[in-house]
C-alpha cells in the first residue's frame, strides 16, 4: 500500500474536521452544564409551551418530507424518463426556486394574500364582501407551503442527478424486458434514486428545522423558535444550548436510521455509464399525459418562484427610493464574493472529507464526516453562539491572540460559520455521487498501480463531476441567502442583499425590502442557470 | 478537488482581505438600529467633523455576542441599541466602558440615561418611541380604549391585533405593566389580551395597523413611528390606513403611555474613546436630534427642542404623559414576563 505520500492528511483530517465541528461541540459542551436557573426555565418551558412546539415542528417537518420527496422526484421523473415539448426549459427551470430565500416568499405571499392584501381586498370590493375571503396564509399550512416550493429543488438536483447519470440504461432494459412503464418507475427508477432523494429530504429538513425568519414571521411556534426564546428573551444560553443539543441529536438519530436503512440498498453500477453507441430512449408523451407533465413541472415553478416574484413587484412600484442605488452593486459584489469563495471552500471540504472516508472508511472518518454533516441542520443563529463560544474562551485566556478580532473583522468568522453549516450541503451531494461509483472501480485502480491523489484526481473526479457542480450551486445559493451568522459576523462597512433585505423587512418596510430581495434573487440565478447547463446530461 | 481550484480560493480570500486602513480619524460603530434614514446621520457626523465611520449594523442580540466573545480585542467604539431591556442587560453586563461628559450629562434627561457611577454614566439615550392603541374609527369608541388595562376588557373582545409577545417592544411594555400593577394583576391582563384577540399574534407594528383599517381587527397596539411612517406616506394605500386608525395615547390620566428608548454608550474596550464620546456628544447635538425626529419620526431626548415632524404633532395633539418607571426593572421583569406569556398561551 502506498501511504507516505499521504501521511499530512492523517493529521490535517481531525484538526480541520475539529475546526468544523468545534461549534457544535462547544455548544454539546455548554449544554452538559447543569445550573439551577436553566433548569428551571426549562422545566417551566417543559411544563408550558415545549410541548407544543415540538409537536408544531414535528408536523411542519412530517409535511415538508412528504412535500420536497414528492414534488423533487416528480419533477426529476418527469423531466428524465419522458420527452415532452419544453422539457429543456422545465429542466432548469425547476431549479429557479433555489435562489428564492424562504423568508422572501413568506413576505411575499403574505403581503399580496393577508386579509388587508390586494387580492382580498379587492374581492371584497367587488363583491361587496365582508370578512376573511381566502384562507389566513400565516400559519402551519402556509409555511408547509412555503418549504415545499422552495425547498424541493434540493430534492430535484439530486434525485435528477441520480437519474440521469444511471437509470436510462436500466430503464431501457427493463422496457427491453417488457416491463410497464409504472412497474419500470416504481422498480428501477425509485430505488435507484432514492439515496439521493433521501439526501435532498434530510437538507430540506435540516433547513425546515432550522429556520427562524419564516416562523417567526407566520407567528408558527417552532422548536427553534422555542431555543431562540430562551436565548434572546431569557437571555439564558444555558437552557438555549440544552434545547439546540436535544433538537441535534433528533436530527442526528434521524440521518442515523436513514443510513441504517438504506445500507441494503446502496448499490451501485459500474458499467456503461457514458458507454457511447447505445442510447436510451425517453417514452414521448402525447395528449393527456403531455399535460400532466407540463403541470408536475410547472406549478412547483409558479409556486416557488414565478408567483412570490410577480407578488413583489407590486410593492416595488410603489416606492423604493430610499435607498441609494449606487449602493447595489457593493451589496451584489459582497454577497457574490462570499457566495463564490464559501461554495468552493465548502466544496473543497466535502470532496476531501468524502474520499477520506471513502479511503479509509473506519470509525474516525466515519464519525467525523456525520458530525460534520450535522452542521445544517444547526439554526444560524446557533451556530453564531456555538462558534462565538470557544472564540470568548480563548480570547480570555490569551486576549494577546486577538481571536475574537480575527472572527469578525475579517471575512475569517462568516467563512467559519458558512463552512460548519453549509460543508454538509456539499457533503450529501459528494456522498450521493460517491454511493454510486462500486468500491470494485477502487480496487482496479489500485491494482493497476493508481491510488491516493490519483484515485481521486483520474477515477473520482471525472465520476463526480456532476454531483460536485450540483453541490457547488447548493452551497453558492445558500450562502447568498444565509442570514444570521453573515448579519452578526460579518466585518465592518460589510453589507450583502440578504443583510439589506433584512433589515428593511425588520423596519416593517416590506416595499422597499423588494428591491433587494429581487435583486438577490437575479443574481443568485446567474449560477443556478450556469451550473444547470453544465448538469446537462450530454445525450 | 483540483489545485486549480485551491489558487482560485486563495486569490478570492486575498481579494476579501480587508484593506490596511489608517488609524487614525475613525469611529468603529456596533448598530443595532435597523433604519436606513440613519446613513444622513452618519455623514452629518463625518461632515461636521472629519471622523470617518465604519459600520456593522446588525440585531441587538447578535451585537451583543459579539461583543462578548470579542473581549478586550473588539473592535467595537460605540454601540447603539434599540431597547431598555437590552441597554440595561449590556450594561450589566459590563459592554459599555462609563464616560463622563459634560455635554451628554446636559442634554440627556437623567431618567433617560444610565445611573452615573464614580467613573462616569454606561449609557445615554437619545430617542424614544412611544407604545400606543390605534383602533377603528367607524367602530370603536375612543373611551373604550385609553387605557392599555382595557386592551384585556371583554367589551374588546374579538377585536385586538397584537404582534407576538416575545417581541422585546411588547416585552418592555409588559414589564413596565408589571411595576404598575404587579405581577398577578398583569398575568390577568396578559390573559384577558388572549382572550380578546381577533386573530393570533403574527407580523410586524405596521401589520396590526393594517389589520385595523382592513377591518380584520378594530384595535391594535404599535409603536409610534410606524404610525407616523404610514401618516406622512406618499404612497395613497398607505396614507388611506392612517386615516382610518385613530391613535389614543394610553393612560394619561394614570400613570402615563409607555415609552422604550433607543440609545447606546462606549464600548468597553474602545481604543478610539475621546471619538467614540464625540459621536455620542453629536447624536445629542440638535441637528441629530432632529433627524431623529424627523428622518426616523422618533421623539427627541433633549428637552426644549422644537419638535416640526408634522405626524408627531398631529398625534398628541403638542404633549403627552409618558410613564416615569426605573429601566432596569423593566429589564429584570422580562424573564418573567415571558413565562407569564408562556403559561397564558399569548404567543
Amino acid at each position: 500500500m502506498v501511504r507516505t505520500g499521504f501521511r499530512w492528511t492523517s493529521l490535517l483530517l481531525p484538526l480541520c474536521a475539529l475546526v468544523l465541528v468545534l461549534p457544535v461541540l462547544a455548544l454539546a459542551l455548554t449544554s452538559l452544564q447543569w445550573d439551577a436557573q436553566a433548569a428551571d426555565v426549562l422545566r417551566q418551558m417543559a411544563q408550558t409551551v415545549l410541548p407544543e412546539y415540538a409537536a408544531t415542528s414535528l408536523w411542519l417537518s412530517v409535511a415538508v418530507a412528504i412535500g420536497v420527496a414528492v414534488v423533487g422526484m416528480g419533477t426529476a421523473c418527469a423531466v428524465t424518463q419522458f420527452e415532452f415539448p419544453g422539457r429543456h426549459l422545465a429542466e432548469w427551470a425547476l431549479l429557479l426556486p433555489l435562489a428564492m430565500p424562504a423568508y422572501v416568499v413568506a413576505y411575499a405571499y403574505t403581503d399580496f394574500l393577508q386579509f388587508s392584501g390586494p387580492l382580498q381586498t379587492l374581492l371584497r370590493e367587488t363583491f361587496g364582501l365582508r370578512g376573511r375571503v381566502f384562507p389566513e396564509v400565516r400559519n402551519l399550512g402556509g409555511a408547509v407551503w412555503v418549504f415545499t416550493f422552495t425547498l424541493y429543488p434540493y430534492v430535484y438536483l439530486l434525485a435528477r442527478t441520480a437519474l440521469a447519470e444511471r437509470a436510462s440504461q436500466l430503464m431501457e432494459a427493463a422496457r427491453l424486458l417488457g416491463a410497464p412503464l409504472s412497474r419500470r418507475l416504481r422498480e428501477v427508477a425509485l430505488p435507484l434514486a432514492r439515496p439521493a432523494v433521501a439526501a435532498g429530504v434530510a437538507l430540506a429538513l435540516m433547513e425546515t428545522l432550522a429556520d427562524f425568519g419564516v416562523a417567526s414571521y407566520f407567528g408558527i411556534q417552532t422548536f427553534t423558535a422555542g431555543i431562540y426564546k430562551a436565548w434572546l428573551v431569557m437571555d439564558n444560553r444555558l437552557a438555549a444550548a440544552q434545547l439546540a443539543t436535544l433538537l441535534l441529536a433528533s436530527v442526528g438519530a434521524l440521518l442515523w436510521l436513514e443510513r441504517h436503512s438504506q445500507r441494503r440498498l446502496r448499490f451501485a453500477s459500474g458499467r456503461g455509464q457514458r458507454s457511447g453507441g447505445f442510447e436510451a430512449r425517453p417514452v414521448h408523451l402525447r395528449g393527456a399525459a403531455r399535460w400532466a407533465a407540463w403541470g408536475v413541472c410547472s406549478v412547483p415553478v409558479l409556486a416557488g418562484f414565478v408567483l412570490p416574484v410577480l407578488f413583489m413587484l407590486r410593492p416595488l412600484m410603489e416606492g423604493w427610493e430610499i435607498l441609494p442605488i449606487g449602493a447595489y452593486g457593493q451589496w451584489a459584489r459582497n454577497s457574490l464574493l462570499l457566495a463564490l469563495v464559501g461554495a468552493m471552500l465548502a466544496t473543497a471540504l466535502a470532496f476531501w472529507l468524502a474520499f477520506a472516508q471513502r479511503r479509509q472508511p473506519n470509525m474516525l472518518t466515519r464519525g467525523v464526516v456525520q458530525l460534520v454533516g450535522l452542521g445544517y441542520a444547526v439554526p444560524g443563529a446557533v451556530v453564531v453562539v456555538g462558534l462565538l463560544l470557544p472564540v470568548g474562551w480563548i480570547q480570555r485566556v490569551a486576549p494577546q491572540a486577538s481571536v475574537g478580532y480575527w472572527v469578525t473583522a475579517t471575512v475569517l468568522g462568516v467563512l467559519w460559520a458558512y463552512m460548519v453549516r453549509f460543508t454538509a450541503v456539499a457533503l450529501q451531494s459528494v456522498q450521493s455521487g460517491y454511493a454510486r461509483i462500486p468500491p470494485a472501480l477502487d480496487d482496479s485502480a489500485r491494482m493497476l498501480g493508481t491510488s491516493g491523489v490519483g484515485l481521486l484526481r483520474q477515477v473520482h473526479w471525472p465520476l463526480l463531476r456532476g454531483s460536485t457542480a450540483a453541490a457547488t450551486l447548493l452551497v453558492f445559493v445558500d450562502v447568498m441567502k444565509e442570514l444570521p451568522a453573515t448579519l452578526v459576523l460579518r466585518p465592518f462597512n460589510w453589507d450583502t442583499l440578504a443583510v439589506v433585505t433584512y433589515q428593511l423587512a425588520r423596519d416593517e418596510r416590506l416595499g422597499e425590502a423588494a428591491l433587494p430581495a429581487l435583486t438577490l434573487v437575479a443574481v443568485g440565478l446567474i449560477p443556478v442557470i450556469m451550473l444547470s447547463r453544465t448538469l446537462q446530461p450530454r445525450r | 478537488m483540483k489545485p486549480i481550484s485551491f489558487s482560485a480560493i486563495a486569490l478570492a480570500l486575498a481579494a476579501l482581505a480587508p484593506v490596511a486602513q489608517a488609524q487614525d480619524a475613525v469611529v468603529n460603530l456596533y448598530s443595532a438600529r435597523h433604519y436606513p434614514s440613519d446613513e444622513a446621520l452618519y455623514s452629518g457626523f463625518t461632515k461636521a467633523t472629519g471622523i470617518r465611520i465604519q459600520r456593522v449594523d446588525s440585531d441587538d442580540a447578535g451585537i451583543l455576542s459579539r461583543l462578548r466573545a470579542e473581549g478586550a480585542a473588539s473592535p467595537a467604539d460605540v454601540v447603539l441599541l434599540v431597547d431598555a431591556a437590552r441597554l440595561w442587560r449590556a450594561e450589566v453586563d459590563g459592554l459599555f466602558k462609563p464616560v463622563k461628559s459634560k455635554v451628554l450629562e446636559t442634554a440627556v434627561p437623567a431618567q433617560l440615561r444610565a445611573k452615573a457611577s464614580d467613573e462616569g454614566t454606561a449609557w445615554f439615550g437619545f430617542s424614544t418611541r412611544a407604545r400606543v392603541i390605534v383602533y377603528d374609527k367607524a367602530s370603536v369608541k375612543k373611551e373604550d380604549v385609553d387605557t392599555y388595562e382595557e386592551l384585556a376588557d371583554p367589551k374588546n373582545k374579538g377585536k385586538l391585533c397584537i404582534r407576538s409577545g416575545s417581541h422585546p417592544y411588547n416585552l418592555s411594555l409588559f414589564g413596565a405593566m408589571v411595576e404598575h400593577m404587579g405581577p398577578e394583576k398583569t398575568e390577568e391582563w396578559l390573559k384577558g389580551m388572549v382572550s380578546n384577540m381577533a386573530r393570533s399574534p403574527k407580523g410586524g407594528d405596521t401589520d396590526q395597523i393594517k389589520g385595523v383599517a382592513s377591518g380584520e381587527c378594530a384595535i391594535a397596539v404599535t409603536n409610534t413611528y410606524y404610525l407616523a411612517r404610514l401618516m406622512r406616506s406618499t404612497n395613497p394605500e398607505e396614507k388611506a390606513v392612517a386615516e382610518r386608525v385613530g391613535v389614543v395615547f394610553p393612560n394619561q390620566t394614570t400613570w402615563g403611555t409607555h415609552v422604550n428608548v433607543a440609545g447606546g454608550g462606549v464600548a468597553k474596550n474602545s481604543k478610539n474613546t475621546a471619538n467614540a464620546i464625540r459621536f455620542l456628544e453629536y447624536l445629542a447635538s440638535p441637528e441629530a436630534q432632529n433627524h431623529f425626529a424627523n428622518g426616523n419620526n422618533e421623539w427627541p431626548v433633549v428637552p426644549g427642542l422644537k419638535l416640526d415632524n408634522p405626524a408627531l404633532k398631529a398625534m398628541t395633539g403638542g404633549n403627552f404623559k409618558s410613564e416615569l418607571i426605573n429601566i432596569s426593572a423593566v429589564g429584570m421583569n422580562q424573564i418573567k414576563v415571558q413565562q407569564m406569556l408562556d403559561r397564558v398561551g399569548f404567543k
